[in-house]
């Protein structure tokens, strides 16, 4: 016979006790230190920062340890305990354009100041497994040239000068901070472009690509990408002057799309802008395309109803985060809602079973 | 844990969050948009009820967390660690000692009183969402006390089934203004709501909103005339204590069509037991061992 359950507190302690030990797995195989997740495993680091939003690649590395390698995990680790801490106050904005590039190119312009810098990307290896790295603990070298010492401009600035791009307006105004005031629609730019920093890889990528599908398709070229590392500076009140506290590596991409004009705007070219932590390309190409996407009002275009110019669609469900809380929910116990579904499709059920024997006996 | 705040949430935050509950309980209904935070259990699992508690909660406090009526489901336990913890508090399973009470999909079934608060956790604040989607368009519906769409909603289940087919997460008016979802407690609860001495305090974590029901606010779950509201629950008693009045949860007993029906408030039933109450499944049992 059914008794009450009780125990809920030690199956809870048990379960955390078993997956702490698969966690480790075989304890036969060396632990991975954080060090070498941190080292090795850099671009799930700089994934973790990107959408949990805070920029330590040691926490990330932990983050991924303890998540077990589960990315979506390591990311609300990261963002439960960024909410934890207390702030000091907001940075100068990062000035870009000064970056270190580590990685530069533009698929809008042969060649261009500061030059194609293709940098550590996968883009023209060739994805066949290499065995050699099951065995051999080498560590690779690469050759070394000359730093480039000339400054690298910002591509769209060189289509800028003509007037051929759309310019943007320069604002003092304070971003708004989304995890500090409830999102509140429509979003100003600054509040996308915040919500897709911090949105899913996936799911942004999925939009992005929709829109070169044809699902308010906006002939996307990307106009530049670079990355590298960009100093971080902070107006220290007692100081009067900004003073820089760090460096930290970013990606930027920025798109160039195609624009016949509109009711409002002269044809020109229009732009989507991405910027991510780390080295994560594909994400910060993802997020141009779908803020351009968004734009579509502000340059008179037409609702073409596709998801990706969607505002609300897109950032009320961008969030991993939210996404995979509200999914996995589902787990917990509804019981108590099941139960009363039960008895309501017993009654309908009753009900029509009813009239049914009714009709025959006419 | 001393290396965090008095119930986790630091005072800012608290303070923001005990604004957007005074505004709720001046607006009764009304949801109030809040800067919830990132917490650390995942969004679904009551971050807003855990929100709204620990803004609530102060160290002199009882505190009682149930899932599903039951003060043993995992969630629940897991919740009540984390103020343990976190707040020190203490804590009870005794509905009538609690000074604050966090629910999730249950109002208890003894009586509340005025020196209480139920705390709510809502997976969606909107009752208007599943007829209209938008965020933006609700809100205006709701300012412009537009609720046609929710009474033609009602009114084609009864054109096809005959019946209101919402068994939970009944839609109510609250103070003839606002149209308000109770969270996805059954119907059977509904009655509960209304001129209920305790305060209670609803909170929607991943939706951002909270909204409340100060004490003795008249709360109507939405009817028609000719279909009036009725709370229903399984047509038995509980098989353990007898009760007849309570809220059964059903639970399979064997492969072979067995069942039995069991009170989910499980305060409630283990208190009518402690009172010699005592249902058929138990008094049979009882027999038996005898």
């Amino acid at each position: 016979m059914y008794v009450a359950v009780k125990g809920g507190e030690r199956a809870i302690d048990n379960a955390h006790a078993w997956l702490a030990e698969e966690r480790r797995g075989d304890p036969a195989v060396p632990e991975l230190t954080v060090a070498q997740i941190r080292e090795q495993m850099a671009l799930a680091v700089n994934r973790v920062m990107t959408e949990g939003s805070l920029y330590d690649p040691d926490l990330a590395a932990l983050a991924i340890k303890q998540s077990r390698g589960d990315l979506i995990e390591a990311i609300f680790l990261i963002r439960a305990y960024r909410t934890t801490l207390p702030r000091f106050g907001s940075s100068a904005p990062v000035n870009t354009a000064d970056m270190a590039c580590e990685r530069r190119i533009s698929a809008t312009f042969k060649d261009a100041p500061g030059g194609q810098v293709l940098g550590p990307t996968f883009d023209y290896t060739h994805r066949l497994l290499d065995f050699k790295l099951a065995a051999d603990g080498e560590a690779p070298v690469a050759p070394e040239g000359e730093a480039r010492q000339e400054p690298t401009p910002h591509i769209t600035g060189f289509l800028s000068r003509e007037a051929l791009i759309q310019t943007e307006e320069e604002s003092d105004e304070i971003p708004p901070d989304l995890t500090r005031e409830p999102m509140e629609l429509p979003a100003a730019r600054a509040l996308r472009l915040q919500a897709l920093t911090r949105g899913d890889e996936g799911f942004v990528l999925g939009l992005a690509y929709s829109t070169q599908r044809g699902y308010a398709r906006n002939h996307a070229f990307v106009g530049e990408l670079r990355i590298g590392s960009v100093a971080v500076e902070m107006e220290i009140p007692e100081l009067g002057f900004a003073i820089e506290i760090g460096e930290i590596t970013v990606t930027e991409c920025e798109s160039v799309n195609q624009f016949k004009g509109s009711k409002t705007e002269p044809p020109q070219f229009t732009r989507g802008y991405g910027l991510v932590f780390g080295q994560t390309e594909r994400k910060a190409i993802s997020m141009a395309l779908v803020d351009r996407a968004l734009r579509w009002k502000e340059l008179g275009e037409d609702d073409q109803g596709a998801p990706a110019q969607d505002e609300e669609f897109v950032l009320m469900h961008c969030d991993n985060i939210q996404a995979t809380g509200f999914l996995e929910h589902i787990k917990l116990p509804h019981y108590v809602d099941f139960q009363s579904e039960l008895e309501l499709v017993r009654k309908l059920r009753r009900a029509a079973g009813a009239d049914q024997a009714k009709e025959a006996a006419e | 844990m001393s290396d965090y705040n008095f119930a986790y949430l630091d005072e800012q935050t608290k303070r923001m969050i005990r604004r957007a509950i005074l505004k709720g309980l001046a607006v009764p209904g009304y949801q109030v948009p809040f800067a919830s935070r990132e917490m650390p259990m995942p969004y679904g699992w009551g971050t807003g009820g855990v929100q709204v508690s620990a803004a609530t909660l102060t160290p002199e406090d009882r505190f009682k967390v149930i899932d599903q009526g039951a003060d043993d489901t995992t969630n629940a336990v897991s919740i009540r660690k984390f103020f343990e913890r976190t707040a020190g508090v203490e804590v009870t399973e005794e509905t009538s000692a609690a000074t604050i009470i966090q629910t999730r999909h249950r109002i208890p079934e003894a009586g509340l009183s005025e020196d209480q608060i139920l705390v709510y956790q809502v997976p969606i604040p909107e009752p208007l969402r599943f007829l209209e989607p938008r965020e933006t368009e609700t809100r205006k519906m709701h300012s412009l006390e537009e609720y046609g769409l929710m009474h033609v909603k009602l009114y084609e289940d009864i054109s096809q089934h005959g019946a209101i087919a919402t068994a939970y997460a009944y839609p109510v008016k609250v103070e003839g203004r606002y149209v308000m979802d109770p969270s996805p407690i059954p119907k059977f609860d509904n009655p509960k709501l209304a001129d209920c001495p305790a305060i209670q305090l609803f909170g929607a974590g991943r939706e951002q909103r909270i909204y409340a029901l100060p004490p003795y606010t008249d709360v109507v779950s939405l009817d028609f005339e000719d279909h009036p509201f009725e709370a229903s629950k399984a047509d038995h008693s509980c098989d353990l204590c007898g009760a007849l009045d309570s809220y059964l949860d059903e639970v399979i007993t064997d492969d072979r069509g067995g069942r039995m029906f069991v009170c989910s408030d499980t305060d409630y039933c283990r208190t009518r037991q402690a009172k010699g109450h005592i249902g058929a499944q138990l008094a049979a049992k009882k027999e038996g061992a005898a």
